[in-house]
């Protein structure tokens, strides 16, 4: 009698299933927003070809002073990928170094101080970036364009130095700065995570700390690394202002980075014909941005594959 | 080699918080000596100040002695990395380089000193090292593998590996075996009889059977009462301590009443 009592109660309590409708709405919700992340992408990606097919169609008098498209396009993707690149390789060991510093290395109450000044200057608006660029920073960096010329000049991204320090050189030491904020505060997170296990075994077995950053936290935080370069990467592609305000922009053919005439970058060559642009060079500009978001992706990849490379090389 | 070390009117703290009071006693060269007590008395934080890794910790420091064959460790022409090098220490939970081969992790501490090892060398010292953590017939075959890859009871045995490479004079170990199941604790039960023949063994151990398999001396640690300071209630012979022991307290812990 008390045993089937006691049995119906437990196979009632199986049955009554506790509520997951919050558990449903939120999973949904989730995923409606990493759908519509995924939508809006498509979305520009559609817009841009549909809108740009036209530009990269249209008669050849559209396109001067150059005849094609291909002829157009080329100079500006040499440029924003100069740019980048010149940003990149000074924004890169910069950003790890101070990351590290902070992690650790710095006093604790210096270490938060310096890292919410990096932060700051991430809300530092580019339209500011470029007019200091180009106003102040660019006098200043006219002399390391000689010295550049002089003792490099033999490659040929170190032609005739650029007289006011106006340059795609500048405009990439001044995406530098911009990227260098989320570089820092991605990096320092991932050291900041590094397992203490690991540290500690370093440091058990006799390392200084260089040593315990290289095998600890170094390979710990490739990754994370990869990923703050990438979101710097992007930023210094897509980077409009500060370069359409440092460079004076001649549609040129060009590898020199110091010099005076070089082709602005896709993002500014869109802001700086924007206004004027009739119906054909409208369609031009959007097929130039359709190339930017391809290139973007491109570098993205490449990026990624390079990095994850040495971690495909040890298996697991 | 082996060497050993003589604690004298040790305090440890972490800031202003003394964790330790007043310890004396003296690891034999040679011998295993466990630390045993309840959770929260001190015993890895002693441990972790024989290596100077305690010291790792911001705020963390100690005030008195550790004199490890004459050379007083916490002198101030002391670097903390130099004695690191000659006092290994394996951890709690196995830590090899996630992102080093088995190899790599054997050789981790020798490539740290610097010099440049041949490829002879260094398969000889991969060998050797993995011999003596009773390891190489089990990964011999797969040495350019992760080693994170092993089980468990392996990755201790490569960070035991790991840490005799660089042939250090006395082998710390903080509660080896309490991430591991009781046959690859066996397994490194056996390794530390076989390693006291050359290196001075310290022991943390949670497991008084296996304080009393493995160590010949024991030092019992407790606290004075709740939120006071750790302290050594007792360090005698291990068999003394487990059959006739001086304070009533140890005997108290051993036979299970309390802790």
């Amino acid at each position: 009698m008390t045993t089937t009592a006691s049995s119906e109660r437990t196979e009632r309590r199986l049955e009554v299933r506790p509520s997951r409708r919050g558990d449903r709405a939120f999973a949904r919700l989730v995923g409606a927003a990493a759908l519509t992340i995924l939508f809006t992408l498509v979305a520009v990606f559609v817009f841009l070809a549909v809108q740009g097919w036209a530009g990269m169609t249209s008669g050849s008098a559209t396109y001067a002073p150059f005849t094609s498209f291909v002829g157009y396009i080329w100079p500006l993707i040499v440029s924003t990928l100069l740019a980048s690149a010149i940003a990149l390789v000074v924004a890169v060991p910069f950003s790890v170094g101070v990351a590290l510093f902070i992690s650790h290395y710095a006093p604790r109450p210096f270490a938060a101080a310096l890292a919410y000044v990096i932060d700051l200057l991430a809300a530092v608006p580019s339209v500011v970036f470029g007019l200091w660029g180009g106003r102040y920073l660019a006098t200043y960096l006219q002399p390391a364009h000689m010295w550049l010329h002089d003792h490099l000049g033999f490659l040929p991204i170190f032609g005739e130095p650029s007289p006011n320090g106006r340059s795609l050189f500048t405009a990439g030491i001044v995406l530098a700065i911009m990227i260098m904020p989320i570089m820092t505060a991605i990096s320092r997170e991932v050291f900041m995570q590094t397992p203490r296990l690991h540290e500690e075994a370093a440091l058990a077995l006799g390392a200084t700390r260089w040593e315990m950053v290289r095998y600890a936290v170094l390979p710990h935080a490739r990754s994370g690394m990869v990923s703050g370069m990438m979101l710097g990467l992007g930023r210094a592609l897509g980077e409009t202002m500060a370069v359409a305000m440092v460079l004076a922009t001649t549609p040129t053919v060009t590898l020199d980075v110091i010099g005076t005439a070089s082709p602005a970058t896709i993002a500014a060559n869109i802001a700086l014909n924007y206004k004027e642009a009739t119906p054909e060079r409208q369609s031009l500009l959007i097929a130039t941005g359709l190339v930017l978001f391809v290139v973007t992706f491109l570098v993205n990849f490449a990026a990624r594959w390079v990095a994850g490379r040495s971690a495909r090389r040890l298996g697991s | 080699m082996a060497k050993s070390i003589d604690v004298s009117d040790l305090h440890i703290y972490y800031g202003d918080f003394l964790a330790v009071e007043g310890v004396n006693l003296t690891v034999k060269s040679r011998s295993v000596t466990a630390f045993i007590g309840p959770s929260g008395c001190g015993k890895s934080t002693m441990l972790r100040s024989l290596n100077r890794m305690h010291e790792v910790i911001p705020g963390a420091r100690v005030e008195g002695k550790i004199v490890v064959d004459g050379q007083s460790l916490y002198d101030p022409s002391v670097d903390p990395v130099a004695v690191r090098r000659q006092i290994g220490m394996v951890f709690q939970r196995p830590n090899p380089f996630p992102t080093m081969s088995i190899y790599d992790n054997v050789l981790a501490g020798s490539r740290l000193n610097a010099r440049r090892l041949k490829r002879s060398e260094a398969d000889a010292i991969v060998e050797s090292s993995l011999r003596r953590a009773n390891l190489w017939s089990e990964v011999k075959d797969r040495l350019g593998r992760p080693g994170m890859g092993l089980s468990g009871g392996q990755q201790q045995r490569l960070c035991i590996a790991r840490a005799i490479a660089v042939e250090p004079e006395v082998l710390l170990m903080d509660e080896p075996c309490s991430a591991l199941d009781p046959i690859s604790t066996s397994a490194i039960e056996d390794l530390i009889h076989e390693l006291k023949t050359e290196y001075t063994i310290v022991i943390v151990t949670h497991n008084m059977q296996q304080a009393a398999r493995v160590s010949d001396d024991t030092a019992f640690f407790n606290l004075k009462a709740a939120g006071q300071p750790g302290r050594l209630v007792e360090f005698n012979p291990t068999r003394k301590m487990f059959s006739t022991p001086d304070e009533p307290s140890t005997e108290a812990y051993i036979s299970g009443r309390f802790g």
